[in-house]
C-alpha cells in the first residue's frame, strides 16, 4: 500500500541529497577532525563546510554555530548553561506553557535547583501577548526562552516583538536578561535569521528539515555568558565535547543549505496544500475545528479537534489505510496525560482527547492531502458511531466518580 | 507514542463486536477513567432468569478500549448475570492475546462498565 507520511513535524525523511553527501564521509572520511595529519584535516574541513551552511541558513558567524546532538541538547545547554552561569546575577527565567518538553522539563529541573521560572500563558490561538512578558520581566531575570513555532498547533510567535521587548527593559536593568527561542520547527519553514530576530541563543535539529537524527545545533551570540553541559575534549571551541558526528553533521549542513535555499517555494508548496487539507476537513467533517492560529501558522501543520471522539482510534485507523499522524490525546501520549499544548490554549481536557495534528513535507502532493481527506471522513463517522458522546449526550464529569 | 498492540486487537479494533445501542436494555452502565478520561456504555438485555441475552456497548476511548470492549461483551453473551459478574480485566487481556503495560487500565474500564451494568440490573430488580 502507498504510504502517505503526514508527520513531519515529528521527523521528516532524510532527502537524497543529503544522503549523497553523508555516506562519503562514512565510507572513506573518517578521520577525528581533531587530529593533525591529513585524515583529521580532512574531516575538520567537512565540519567547517557544514558550520559555514548553517550558519548561512541563520545569518549568523560560523563561530557562533556549536553542533549538539539534537534540539533537545540546544535547549538543555541554552538553558542550563545560562542558568548556571548567571546564577549569581539573578534566577528568574521566563518561558511559555507551551513549550516543547526538552524547555519545560528543563525548566521544572531549574525550579528544583532553586531557580524561580515564570510559565507565561498564550491565548486561544496558541500566541504569546507581549504584555505578558513585559509584566512578567524582572530585576533578576536572566533569561527568556519563547519558542519560535510550536511542534502541536504550529503557531508563530512574535519572537522579534518579545525580543524588543526584552531589549528595551535591558536598558535601565542591572541584569541583562538574555533571550533564547527553540527554532527546531520553525528553521526551514519560515525565515529564520539570528541577527533580525536580535535573539542571543537559537536551538536547530537536523531531522526536522530532511537531514539526520541525533545532530543539531546551538547559535550562541558572541559574548552570551553560558556554561557548558558536559565536560570533556576540546571540541566546539571548548564548549561541547565529544568527538564530532561528521557524517551527520555534513548531512545537517546539506539540509540547511538546501532548507535556506528553497525557502520560499517550501513555504508556498506547504501552504497551499494545508489549507487544501484544513478546506477538505473543516467542510467535510462536522463538529470539527482548527486548533492554533489560522494566520501565524506554520505552513505545513495542520491540526484539528474532533469532537466525541478520541485521537488513537483515530491514528490506528489512518494507519490502516497507510497515512501517518499523530494526535496530542492522553491515550497517545503514553503518560495518559493529554497534550499540554491543547490545555494552554485553553481546549478542556476532553476535546484534547480528540485531537489530531497532520504536518505535511516536500513529498507531499495534492493526491496525498485528498486522498487523506477521502479517508478521514468516513473514519470520523464509524469512530463517532461507535461513540456513547453525541452533541445531546456530552461528556457527564459524573461518570469519572464511579 | 508507539502501540504494539496484538492481531487481536487490531482485528477487535477495526471489526468490532456487538458496539451499537440497544434499544430494549433493562441494564445500563457507564464509567470513566480517571486516568485519560475514557468513557464507556454498556448496555444488556437480561432475561428473567438472569440470562444476558444480548449486550452492546459505546467505547469514547483509545483502541485498547474498543477492542477490551468488543471482547468483553462476546465474553458475557449467553452468560447468566453470576457467572458475567466473574468476569475479570485479565481474562479480557488474556483473550486479546495481552495487552501493552499502559493500556492496562483500558480493560478495568471494560470490567467495570459490565460490572455497572450489573448492579443497575440487580438495583431494578430490587426495587420491582
Ligand atoms: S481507555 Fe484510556 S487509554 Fe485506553
Amino acid at each position: 500500500m502507498k504510504r502517505v507520511y503526514l508527520d513531519n513535524a515529528a521527523t521528516t525523511p532524510v532527502a537524497p541529497e543529503v544522503l549523497d553527501e553523508m555516506v562519503p564521509v562514512l565510507a572513506e572520511h573518517f578521520g577525528n577532525p581533531s587530529s593533525i595529519y591529513a585524515e583529521g584535516r580532512d574531516a575538520h574541513r567537512l565540519l567547517e563546510d557544514a558550520r559555514e551552511k548553517v550558519a548561512k541558513a541563520m545569518n549568523a558567524e560560523p563561530s557562533e554555530v556549536f553542533f549538539t546532538g539534537s534540539g533537545t541538547e540546544g535547549d538543555n545547554w541554552a538553558l542550563r548553561g545560562v542558568a548556571h552561569k548567571n546564577a549569581k546575577k539573578g534566577k528568574h527565567i521566563i518561558t511559555t506553557a507551551i513549550e516543547h518538553h526538552a524547555i519545560l522539563h528543563t525548566a521544572k529541573r531549574l525550579e528544583k535547583e532553586g531557580f524561580d521560572v515564570t510559565y507565561l500563558p498564550v491565548d486561544d490561538k496558541g500566541r504569546v501577548n507581549p504584555e505578558d512578558l513585559k509584566k512578567a520581566l524582572r530585576d533578576d531575570t536572566i533569561l527568556v526562552s519563547v519558542m519560535s513555532a510550536n511542534n502541536e498547533v504550529g503557531t508563530i510567535e512574535p519572537i522579534k516583538e518579545l525580543v524588543e521587548i526584552v531589549k528595551e527593559h535591558n536598558k535601565d536593568s542591572k541584569t541583562k536578561t538574555l533571550f533564547h527561542t527553540d527554532a527546531v520547527q520553525a528553521f526551514g519553514n519560515i525565515p529564520i535569521d539570528v541577527k533580525d530576530l536580535g535573539v542571543d541563543l537559537l536551538s536547530v535539529s537536523g531531522h526536522k528539515i530532511y537531514g539526520p537524527k541525533g545532530v543539531g545545533a546551538l547559535y550562541i551570540k558572541k559574548g552570551t555568558p553560558i556554561e557548558n553541559l558536559m565536560e570533556g575534549g576540546a571540541q566546539e571551541k571548548k564548549r561541547r565535547p565529544a568527538t564530532e558526528n561528521v557524517a551527520s553533521i555534513v548531512g545537517f549542513g546539506k539540509a540547511a543549505e538546501i532548507a535556506s535555499e528553497n525557502l520560499e517555494e517550501h513555504a508556498e508548496h506547504l501552504t497551499k496544500l494545508r489549507d487544501r487539507l484544513i478546506k477538505g476537513v473543516l467542510t467535510r467533517i462536522p463538529d470539527s475545528e482548527l486548533t492554533g492560529d489560522p494566520v501565524n501558522r506554520l505552513p505545513g501543520n495542520a491540526s484539528f479537534i474532533f469532537d466525541y471522539i478520541e485521537g488513537e482510534g483515530i491514528l490506528l485507523s489512518l494507519d490502516m489505510v497507510g497515512v501517518a499522524g499523530s494526535s496530542g490525546s492522553a491515550c497517545t501520549s503514553g503518560s495518559l496525560d493529554p497534550s499540554h499544548v491543547l490545555l494552554a490554549l485553553g481546549l478542556p481536557a476532553g476535546r484534547a482527547h480528540g485531537s489530531l495534528r497532520l504536518t505535511l513535507g516536500r513529498d507531499t502532493t495534492e493526491e496525498d492531502v485528498d486522498y487523506v481527506v477521502d479517508q478521514l471522513v468516513p473514519i470520523i463517522e464509524r469512530l463517532r458511531a461507535m461513540s456513547p458522546l453525541d452533541k445531546d449526550h456530552p461528556i457527564d464529569q459524573e461518570v469519572y466518580d464511579k | 507514542m508507539s502501540m504494539d498492540y496484538t492481531e487481536k486487537v487490531m482485528e477487535n479494533f477495526t471489526n468490532p463486536k456487538n458496539v451499537g445501542e440497544l434499544e430494549d436494555a433493562n441494564a445500563v452502565g457507564q464509567v470513566g477513567s480517571p486516568a485519560c478520561g475514557d468513557i464507556m456504555k454498556m448496555m444488556m438485555k437480561i432475561d428473567d432468569d438472569g440470562v444476558i441475552e444480548d449486550v452492546k456497548f459505546k467505547t469514547y476511548g483509545c483502541g485498547a478500549a474498543i477492542a477490551t470492549s468488543s471482547v468483553a461483551t462476546e465474553m458475557i453473551k449467553g452468560k447468566t448475570v453470576d457467572e458475567a459478574k466473574k468476569l475479570t480485566n485479565q481474562q479480557v487481556i488474556d483473550e486479546l492475546g495481552g495487552l501493552p503495560s499502559v493500556k492496562i487500565h483500558c480493560s478495568v474500564l471494560a470490567e467495570e462498565a459490565i460490572k455497572a451494568a450489573l448492579d443497575d440490573w440487580e438495583e431494578k430488580k430490587a426495587a420491582k
